[in-house]
């Protein structure tokens, strides 16, 4: 169904188009099994502006399972990871390609990759409820696991003060 | 899926979030016309309990048991990604015996889930008489596991760095003669299933998914292979002992020579895929190496390994319904990890149930949201049985006897 590629292939593809602006890429090689076959995984961090043409030339290539998207606080940016999955269907041919996007805490903006994709959907609704960041162009803007009633203004992946720390009691401390 | 104004002939019936044709809470809105679906809506959230959250104050190994109660029937799977997540993240080696004897729990766990789910599909299609006949095969297959890890649901058989139970050589009998019941039986429940009229009728050409649309909603497991993608984490990649052994994508074809991605073909994916493996666990058997089944069997020498670790790791298996996936990111000096993000398989098959719906009657709706076996979590009630007498525990009663227990283990 879609084409074996070689990690190396893949890195060479993007690092053409996009030069400097893709840096820390690692290629992890992962052996298992009594007959040690292996299978690869890439890590990559992508700067903001090209993160949208980046997904756009992903889908050029091939048109990539979207996973997941994770998100970590790190302080001063938010990180989301783009978990994409390339080359499936041939065996021992899948490399999961993990993209990161680093994203200010004074504007965590990105493109929605609806229009590529429409799967990320589901995932983008939810980095949006949790991590505060803000989807643009979005085709649905509404919570997708929080309630309706959760106060505005909270993440509960945050680790500064827009977290849950005033929201939860600690069970052996509430009295009957 | 916004909101829409009603016209004249359109109306909306909400079916959920606790509703009788749902297993587990989700919520529907559909808009209908006549008989027909025009529109469907999906709200979720009514389960989810924060794990993610709840995984901040524990160490890595606390964690395994605090993933193996994401759900009830991925018992296996959610800690077993997590392990891989780890494992990567850390750099850990895991002995060759380890890797064959979790390939064999984690098909033992497909055949008591997909077994599970048939007899469920046919409960929502009226057919009770084969769901008694399906979950009296499933008994056996929940007998093995009781036999091979001491419990029937929660196992807590994965460990970072190996697996917790072996199978020794005088294990071997009992473990064929299970197997052997769930062979022979095999051939009666793919005739219950695959040649019976009524089935047919029920669910040939309904709830249909296109090849396209599988590809595009990043839909998985059996429910995207029921459309003809070949998408297997067990066949993909090389994890596990899956890279010595014979396992190829299950898609309808294999049986039937043609993809129609409706509820019927799902059904023969996870009757074949049942086959498979009992195949599967037959080879791993045959296989096996001998030596150890841990590569660090002192848990507090393993977490000061892990405290010492700092990086990012991803971990995939392929459960039951699909590929789960675990990111974990450690921090040097941190004892609990820094960021734990799960995704169940149910999380990318929510969004295929909208075009499986449209255009369906309100009569299929049971069927056709069960086909994607979905898994959102368990509803939390206790009834009790005691002398005689039923009663429920509510949640004030529920929490002042946690409150009570907590108390009582604060002061130990």
């Amino acid at each position: 169904m879609s084409k074996k590629l070689s990690p190396e292939e893949i890195v060479k593809y993007f690092k053409d188009e996009f030069k400097t602006k893709i840096k820390d890429v690692q290629v992890r090689k992962k052996s298992a099994g009594s007959k040690k076959k292996e299978s690869y995984s890439i890590w990559m961090n992508i700067d903001k502006s090209i993160f949208k043409p980046f997904v756009k030339h992903l889908c050029d290539l091939q048109f990539p399972h979207l996973a997941v998207t994770s998100g970590n606080d790190l302080g001063k940016t938010i990180e989301l990871i783009y978990h994409f999955t390339l080359g499936y269907g041939t065996r021992f041919g899948e490399i999961v390609l993990n993209v990161s996007v680093e994203l200010p805490k004074s504007k965590p903006e990105i493109e929605t990759i609806c229009d590529y994709i429409p799967g990320a959907l589901v995932t983008e609704r939810e980095k949006q409820e949790m991590l505060g960041v803000k989807i643009v162009g979005i085709p649905d803007t509404r919570r997708l696991f929080l309630p309706d009633d959760f106060p505005e203004g909270v993440y509960p992946w945050r680790r500064d003060e827009t977290g849950l720390e005033k929201l939860y009691k600690n069970l052996h401390e509430v009295k009957k | 899926m916004k909101q829409k104004t009603t016209t004249k002939t359109s109306y909306h019936i909400p079916i959920g979030p606790i509703h009788p044709a749902l297993k587990e809470p989700v919520y529907f809105e559909f808009e209908i016309d006549g008989e027909r679906i025009v529109d469907v809506d999906v709200k979720l959230g009514h389960v989810h309990r924060g794990i993610e959250w709840a995984s901040r104050k524990r160490n890595p190994i606390q964690i395994l048991y605090l993933a193996e109660r994401v759900c009830g029937i991925c018992s296996y799977s959610h800690p077993a990604a997590f392990t891989l997540a780890v494992e990567d993240a850390a750099g850990i080696e895991i002995p060759e015996r380890a890797e064959y004897l979790r390939v064999i729990q984690g098909e033992l766990e497909r055949i008591c889930s997909h077994t599970l789910w048939a007899g469920v599909a046919a409960h929502e299609i009226g057919f009770d008489t084969v769901l008694y006949f399906t979950w009296e095969i499933r008994e056996r297959a929940l007998d093995l596991t009781e036999y091979l890890t001491g419990n029937r649901v929660t196992k807590a058989i994965m460990t970072i760095g190996g697996i917790r139970r072996d199978i020794t050589k005088d294990m071997l009998p009992t473990v064929t003669k299970h197997l052997n019941y769930l062979k022979d039986n095999f051939e009666k429940l793919r005739h219950a299933f695959l040649d019976d009229k009524t089935v047919k009728i029920r669910s040939q050409n309904v709830g249909i998914l296109t090849k396209e649309d599988a590809l595009k909603l990043c839909a998985v497991g059996p429910t995207t292979r029921a459309s003809g993608v070949k998408k297997d984490v067990r066949v993909d990649t090389s994890y596990f002992a899956y890279g010595d052994l014979d396992v190829d994508y299950m898609t309808p074809d294999v049986l039937t020579g043609e993809i129609n991605g409706d509820v019927y073909d799902r059904i023969i994916v996870r009757l074949l895929e049942v086959k498979q493996s009992i195949d599967l666990i037959e080879q791993c058997l045959d296989k096996m190496p001998s030596g150890d089944i841990i590569a660090e069997p002192k848990p507090a020498k393993l977490l000061s390994q892990l405290k010492k670790a700092s990086g990012e790791g991803v971990g995939r298996h392929e459960a039951p319904r699909g590929e789960v996936i675990h990111y974990v990111k450690l921090n040097e000096n941190e004892d609990a990890p820094y960021t734990w993000k799960i995704r169940a398989p149910t999380y990318n098959n929510i969004l295929p149930w909208i075009p499986m719906l449209k255009g369906e009657q309100i009569a299929d709706i049971p069927i056709v949201a069960a086909s994607t076996d979905p898994c959102m979590s368990c509803t939390n009630r206790v009834a009790i049985v005691q002398d005689n007498n039923k009663y429920e525990l509510t949640k004030e009663e529920l929490h002042r006897l946690s409150i009570e227990k907590t108390r009582r283990l604060m002061k130990q």
